[in-house]
């Protein structure tokens, strides 16, 4: 079942939000039900593919987040697959209210394409780097969010999302990241996927941070620890079948993500181990702040989200579970 | 299904697919029922609003029973008109009329606002059979609207699309995001109706957060504007038609109300936009309206799924 991902040798590094854009020509090629839903951002969020191919079935609602998730919700009551994008902060936030009521009390078919979530957005400053969506959008009930790891693991979470009756958010970053899974690696909306081995504990992670959990396995091999390595692209639905797998037979957790501390991976994971098996956790994320300008690279050294900061964390993590 | 058919066929019952273009006067005499029931539904659940409900009950008679082309049976009916109350808080009104249009019996409006019963404060989809979309935020309705007009031009479907706003709510920003869209795409196969009662929770519209000058400002959004008296039903016809006839632009129809109209403690006092009538009010109010608690309490309860085996009890009615 599991996957098995070697960290590559030579890292090919592409957007994830292209793999949405790709996807949703092809979604459109095999459904005539799929409109895409822009605010604006046709270059950002890779749209623009779309819109060359399906220009009838491509619209532009301008800057009005609101009134776009609006219209994507009367799409989706006469039988349409809407996907809207815009950035995660705009669609999460400025659209809270219209997704909590219109979309998700009303469990409507619409899909949301968040780009440009997390720190290594970049120079545009905190409020451009969305680091809240997952806490927001897990809080919804009927709402279901990918948060994929690569440019073939968007790709195929966009498909997914289509195949599946309700809302979905998909969150996707800014920058070129490296692809760690290939076209046929399996994913299935709702599972994780075990992309490494291990007994001595689990590192959880999502989004371009399973890039850095997988550096951090390399690292801590060397020691001698071997680390298992989830990608938990789903937020929601959780897999916590298989948390509750890699709690009992690991015994520790690190939890690795581009996102808030409070209520994002780290907090769903916790929930559901503290109720299924109890065993010592540690977190890797931003600690509630707000981001800054600066470089990419700069910023995910800044606050502490590089394999090294796992490594860190891990090896509490171990300290812990050795004195349980 | 053919509606046109169906109007033509004259349209007795209530229960019919398509348009059942009653005239005037009957409209009338279902909207005398509709203040019944919305008196009495919210006497019963002691909880929900009162105000907005009373003004919205003459056109809201007109849309359902005269230019909707739904089928109650069958919500779902693929040639439907599309209707969208954004207010989402004048549930007492929306029930009445979509039960007495033969969406679900009248006795559920008995459990207005119940645990047990399937009407929710606000309108629900997960819960009511008819209720398409969610509301109760305000604002949001009219951008849900231009999606269901979108959608049926997309599909060159013949589709109508009603939303119904409050002009309280016109305070909310979204409401003009979705009226520019609208504006900008010529979307004239959605009309809006604006429950034009100048009244707010709070107040006075007015007073609160001024809207005047109403329809300068849709004109200015490119839409073409109608105003009436929306308690006049041959005037809110009338508006009905010209919203149909016009292309090129959705059309708003201002309905000039008042808000509790048809009772006389109620009307035009914005103390009522929110609260329900205690039981002596309700006597008073359902004598004004020429009932009792009891006698029309039971015509509800009475009332299942086959709306014509109601009894009347004022000889009200079809």
């Amino acid at each position: 079942m599991s996957a098995a991902i070697a960290l590559p040798a030579k890292v090919e590094k592409k957007k994830t939000r292209e793999g949405f854009g790709r996807a949703l020509v092809a979604l459109g090629e095999a459904d005539p039900r799929i409109v895409v839903l822009v605010g604006d951002l046709v270059e950002s969020t890779m749209t623009s593919f779309f819109a060359e191919r399906f220009p009838e079935r491509f619209i532009e609602v301008g800057i009005a987040e609101q009134n776009m998730t609006g219209i994507a919700a009367g799409l989706a009551a006469m039988g349409k697959i809407p996907f809207l994008a815009t950035y995660g902060a705009f669609a999460t936030c400025r659209a809270a209210d219209q997704l909590r009521v219109t979309v998700a009390y009303s469990d409507l078919n619409v899909k949301i394409g968040g780009a440009h979530g997390g720190i290594s957005v970049g120079p545009d400053g905190a409020t451009h780097q969305a680091m809240e969506e997952i806490s927001i959008i897990r809080s919804l009930p009927n709402m279901s969010m990918v948060v994929p790891c690569d440019y073939w693991e968007t790709y195929k979470a966009t498909l997914a999302a289509a195949r599946h009756q309700g809302p979905v958010y998909i969150r996707f970053g800014r920058e070129d990241v490296p692809v760690v899974t290939a076209e046929d690696t399996p994913f299935t909306l709702g599972r994780g996927e075990v992309f490494a081995g291990g007994e001595d504990l689990t590192i959880v992670a999502c989004g371009v941070m399973v890039y850095e959990a997988l550096r951090a396995r390399a690292t801590l091999l060397a020691s001698g620890i071997a680390a298992r390595v989830v990608d938990l692209h789903t937020l929601k639905p959780l897999d916590v079948a298989l948390l509750e797998r890699c709690a009992r037979e690991t015994g520790a957790i690190v939890t690795a993500e581009e996102h808030q501390v409070n209520g994002g991976l780290g907090g769903a994971v916790a929930e559901a181990v503290v109720r299924a098996h109890p065993v010592p956790m540690e977190f890797v994320a931003v600690m509630d702040r707000f981001g800054q300008s600066g470089k990419p690279d700069e910023l995910m050294d800044a606050f502490g989200l590089r394999a090294r900061d796992i490594v860190v964390a891990a090896e509490r993590a171990l300290e812990r579970k050795r004195k349980a | 299904m053919d509606p046109d058919t169906m109007t033509d066929a004259g349209a007795d019952s209530a229960h019919r697919a398509g348009r059942l273009a009653w005239p005037a006067e009957r409209l009338r005499a279902k909207a005398l029922e509709i203040r019944r029931d919305i008196v009495t539904l919210l006497a019963k659940a002691q909880s929900g609003h009162s105000g907005g409900p009373l003004s919205c009950a003459d056109f809201g008679t007109a849309l359902f029973f005269h230019e909707l082309s739904v089928d109650p049976a069958n919500p779902a009916w693929p040639e439907r008109d599309f209707w969208h109350f954004s207010i989402g808080h004048v549930t007492p009104v929306i029930y009445s009329l979509m039960a007495e249009r033969g969406y679900f019996p009248l006795r559920d409006l008995m459990k207005f606002r119940a645990f047990d019963g399937h009407l929710q404060g606000h309108p629900s989809c997960q819960d009511t059979p008819g209720i398409e979309v969610s509301s109760g935020s305000l604002g949001q309705g009219l951008s849900v609207c231009c999606g269901v007009a979108m959608a049926a031009r997309l599909d060159d479907h013949p589709r109508r699309v009603y939303c119904v706003m409050g002009d309280g709510e016109q305070q909310e920003g979204q409401i003009w995001e979705a009226a520019m869209f609208a504006g900008h795409r010529r979307l004239d196969n959605l009309c809006g109706i604006v429950d034009y009662n100048r009244k707010q929770i709070d107040g006075d519209v007015e007073d609160i957060c001024g809207i005047r000058p109403l329809a300068d400002k849709w004109r200015a959004f490119r839409w073409n504007v109608i105003e009436c008296d929306g308690h006049d039903l041959d005037a809110v016809l009338a508006a009905f038609a010209a919203a149909r006839a016009h292309r090129g632009q959705p059309s708003v129809i201002l309905a000039h109300t008042v808000m509790g109209r048809g009772v006389s403690f109620m009307a035009d006092d914005y103390r009522w936009h929110g609260k329900p009538p205690k039981m002596p009010e309700a006597e008073q109010a359902l004598a004004e309206l020429g009932t009792s608690y009891a006698a029309w309490s039971a015509r509800l309860l009475a009332g299942g799924a086959d709306r014509d085996a109601a009894p009347s009890p004022d000889g009200v009615g079809p």
